[in-house]
C-alpha cells in the first residue's frame, strides 16, 4: 500500500536561542532563559495571541514552531485537514516537577488546576489545534530519542489511509531549560522527499 | 489492499480480578472496585478503585522473583505475561511493543533522588517492561491524556497497516496517586460518592487503577475481534473541557464509520467514556445524537473501575470484546435517572444480545477524542 511517495514541504528547528526555517536562521537572541527567548520570539514575529503567556514551556516551544510553519499554510476560509503527530523524551516532566513541588510540602500545599492541566504532553497539541482550528488527527508519543523510522511510518499511514491531507510532525522536547523543537510538514506533493534518512539529517542539522 | 487487523489475545489486572473471566463474573454480579479511602494521598476522604498490594505481590511472585519493579510495572507485566506466553510468537523485529499511560511512574517524583527522577520517564518504564519480555524492537509510548488506551489500539492497527510490524503487544496502565488525586480535586472534578455516569445527580469522577493488555495482529488465527475503523480527532476548542457540541468525538466516530464502510445505524453496542463529570457525559450524549446513535445500547464501565486514565480505553475495550464474544450487555453501574439533555439508551440491566458491530469511544484533556469500531469475527 505504501507505493505513493510523500514529501516534506517545510521544516522548522528551535534550539540554543535560535530559530531556523527551512535551514535558514530567522531569529536569534542572546537570552539566558527560555521564558525570555520565547517572549522575544513571540514579539519578533508579531504573534498576537495573549493565551501564549498562560502556556507552559513545552507548549510555548511547540506553539512557536507550529506557528512559523502554519501561518502561511492555513487558509482560514476553509477546513484545514492537517494532522498533528508529536513526540519527545521528557513528556511533560518539566511541569510535572513544578506541580509535584506544589503538593510535596503539606505546610505549603497549593495544587493549582492551571498547572495540573499542563502535566500532560498532548496539551501542546490542543493549544496548536485551538489556535489554527485544526479539527484533525492528533497524538503524542514518547521515545528515548527521536525515532525517525516510527515518525515516517506513522505520517505516511495517515496520508495513505486518507486520515489527513497533511501531517505536521516532529520532536518537541523541553526539560529545565534544555529544549529542542524540530517540526516538519509532510504532504502528498513537494520537492524534498519524505524518508527516514532525510528526516534524520534535518533533525541533526 | 489495506491489511486486515485483529485482536487475538486480551487480559486485564484490576481491583475486581486478575484475569478477564474473573472481571466478567464480578461485572455480571454488579461488583465494583470503588471504595471509600482515607489516607495520606489526599487531605480528605475519597472514593477510588485500587488494587490490593498483597494480592499484587503474591500474583507477581508466581511469575518472577525480582524485587526490582514498581507497583505499576508489576501490574503491566502481569497483564502482558499470559498473552506473550499464549501467543507463542517469535519476538523478532516484526513484533512491536506499544505502551499506553498518562502518568506512568509519576509517584517516583515524590523521591528527590536522580535515580528516582529517571524512573519517572515514560520511555524508562517501557524499557523496563520490554526488557522483562525481551522484546527486540524499540518500545513506543503513547501518552495522549485519557484517550491513550483506546488510541493505542488505533495506533497499533495503523502501524500494522504501514507494514512496520506484523503484530504488536499493547499494554496500558495507570495508578491512583497523590499527584493525580490532588490534581482532579483541584479541578473540583471528584465525586463525593462512587461515580454515577450519565445520572442526574452525578458530580464527577472516581479515580481508579488498572492495567490491560492485548495482542493486535494481521493474522486472523485465534482472532477475537476485527478492528475495522478508527479516528482520533481534536475538538480545537478548549484544553481542559470538552467541546459543547461534541465536535471532535462526532468527527472521530464519522472517520471510523467511513473507513469501516458501515452506517451508524448498524452499530449494536457502544462502550462510551462516561467519566460522570457534568460536561463530559453531556458532550457524549450530544455527539451520539448528532450521529443518530441515541437508541444504541450504551454503557460506561467507570462505575466498576473508576476512571483508570491511560488504562481505561484499553480495559474497556477488553471488557467490550468479551461482551461481544459472550453475546451479553452489562449494566452501566451507578446510573439511576437520566441526567443528560439528549436521550441515550443507557443499559439498565444485564441482557443477552448478539452484537456484530461494537464502538469504543473516549475523550480527554487537550481536546482529544478517539473512536474505534470493531466487528465480530465470523
Amino acid at each position: 500500500m505504501l507505493e505513493n511517495k510523500t514529501y516534506i514541504e517545510t521544516f522548522c528547528t528551535i534550539q540554543n536561542n535560535e530559530i531556523t526555517l527551512n535551514g535558514e536562521t530567522i531569529f536569534k537572541s542572546d537570552s539566558d532563559l527560555f521564558a525570555d527567548f520565547s517572549k522575544k520570539a513571540y514579539q519578533n514575529f508579531d504573534i498576537n495571541y495573549p493565551k501564549f503567556f498562560k502556556m507552559d514551556n513545552l507548549s510555548k516551544l511547540a506553539f512557536l514552531a507550529a506557528e512559523l510553519l502554519l501561518k502561511n499554510e492555513i487558509d482560514e476560509s476553509k477546513e484545514n485537514d492537517i494532522a498533528l503527530v508529536f513526540a519527545n523524551k521528557s513528556s511533560s516532566l518539566d511541569t510535572d516537577v513544578k506541580y509535584q513541588n506544589s503538593i510535596s510540602d503539606k505546610e505549603n500545599y497549593f495544587p493549582s488546576p492551571a498547572v495540573f492541566v499542563y502535566t500532560l504532553p498532548n496539551i501542546c497539541i490542543g493549544e496548536i489545534s485551538i489556535k489554527h482550528q485544526l479539527k484533525s488527527e492528533n497524538s503524542f508519543f514518547i521515545f528515548d530519542a527521536f525515532n525517525s523510522e516510527f515518525m515516517t511510518n506513522y505520517a505516511e499511514v495517515l496520508l495513505h489511509t486518507k486520515k489527513a491531507e497533511k501531517v505536521l510532525c516532529g520532536w518537541v522536547e523541553y526539560y529545565n531549560e534544555e529544549y529542542k523543537a524540530f517540526l516538519y510538514l509532510v504532504a502528498n506533493e513537494g520537492k524534498t522527499e519524505h524518508n527516514k534518512q532525510i528526516i534524520e539529517n534535518l533533525y541533526n542539522k | 489492499m489495506v491489511k486486515e487487523v485483529f485482536i487475538t489475545e486480551t487480559n486485564c489486572i484490576t481491583p475486581i480480578g486478575f484475569d478477564v473471566a474473573t472481571n466478567i463474573q464480578n461485572i455480571e454480579s454488579g461488583i465494583s472496585g470503588i471504595q471509600l479511602h482515607q489516607n495520606a494521598m489526599l487531605n480528605k476522604p475519597f472514593y477510588a478503585s485500587t488494587i490490593n498490594n498483597e494480592e499484587l505481590n503474591l500474583a507477581f511472585a508466581k511469575i518472577s522473583p525480582s524485587e526490582n519493579f514498581t507497583r505499576l510495572e508489576k501490574m503491566m507485566i502481569l497483564a502482558l505475561q499470559p498473552i506473550v506466553e499464549n501467543s507463542k510468537l517469535d519476538l523478532n523485529n516484526k513484533v512491536g511493543f506499544l505502551l499506553s499511560t498518562t502518568k506512568g511512574n509519576i509517584t517516583a517524583l515524590a523521591n528527590p533522588s536522580e535515580e528516582s527522577f529517571q524512573s519517572a520517564h515514560l520511555h524508562q518504564l517501557a524499557k523496563n517492561i520490554a526488557n522483562f519480555f525481551e522484546f527486540k524492537t524499540e518500545p513506543i509510548v503513547v501518552s495522549n491524556a485519557c484517550v491513550s488506551g483506546i488510541l493505542a489500539v488505533s495506533v497499533a492497527k495503523r502501524l500494522i497497516q504501514s507494514e512496520m510490524f506484523d503484530s504488536i503487544f499493547v499494554v496500558a496502565g495507570d495508578e491512583v496517586s497523590e499527584f493525580v488525586l490532588s490534581g482532579f480535586n483541584s479541578f473540583q472534578a471528584m465525586s463525593d460518592l462512587p461515580c454515577k455516569p450519565y445520572s442526574k445527580n452525578r458530580t464527577g469522577v472516581s479515580l481508579g487503577e488498572a492495567t490491560a493488555a492485548v495482542l493486535v495482529s494481521s493474522s486472523k488465527e485465534n482472532a477475537k475481534i476485527k478492528i475495522i475503523g478508527d479516528g482520533a480527532i481534536n475538538d480545537a476548542n478548549h484544553i481542559s473541557g470538552p467541546s459543547r457540541t461534541g465536535e471532535g468525538l462526532f468527527r472521530s466516530i464519522e472517520s471510523a464509520l467511513a473507513e469501516a464502510k458501515i452506517n451508524a445505524n448498524q452499530i449494536d453496542y457502544i462502550s462510551a467514556h462516561g467519566t460522570a463529570t457534568p460536561f463530559n457525559d453531556e458532550m457524549e450524549a450530544i455527539a451520539f445524537n448528532r450521529l443518530e446513535l441515541e437508541n444504541v445500547p450504551v454503557n460506561s464501565l467507570k462505575g466498576y473501575y473508576g476512571h483508570t486514565l491511560g488504562a481505561s480505553g484499553l480495559l474497556e475495550t477488553v471488557i467490550g470484546i468479551q461482551s461481544v464474544l459472550e453475546s451479553k450487555l452489562f449494566v452501566s453501574l451507578g446510573f439511576d435517572e437520566i441526567g443528560v439533555s439528549q436521550p441515550i439508551n443507557i443499559i439498565k440491566e444485564n441482557q443477552d444480545k448478539n452484537s456484530n458491530y461494537f464502538l469504543k469511544t473516549a475523550s480527554g484533556f487537550g481536546g482529544c477524542n478517539t473512536a474505534v469500531l470493531f466487528e465480530k469475527v465470523k
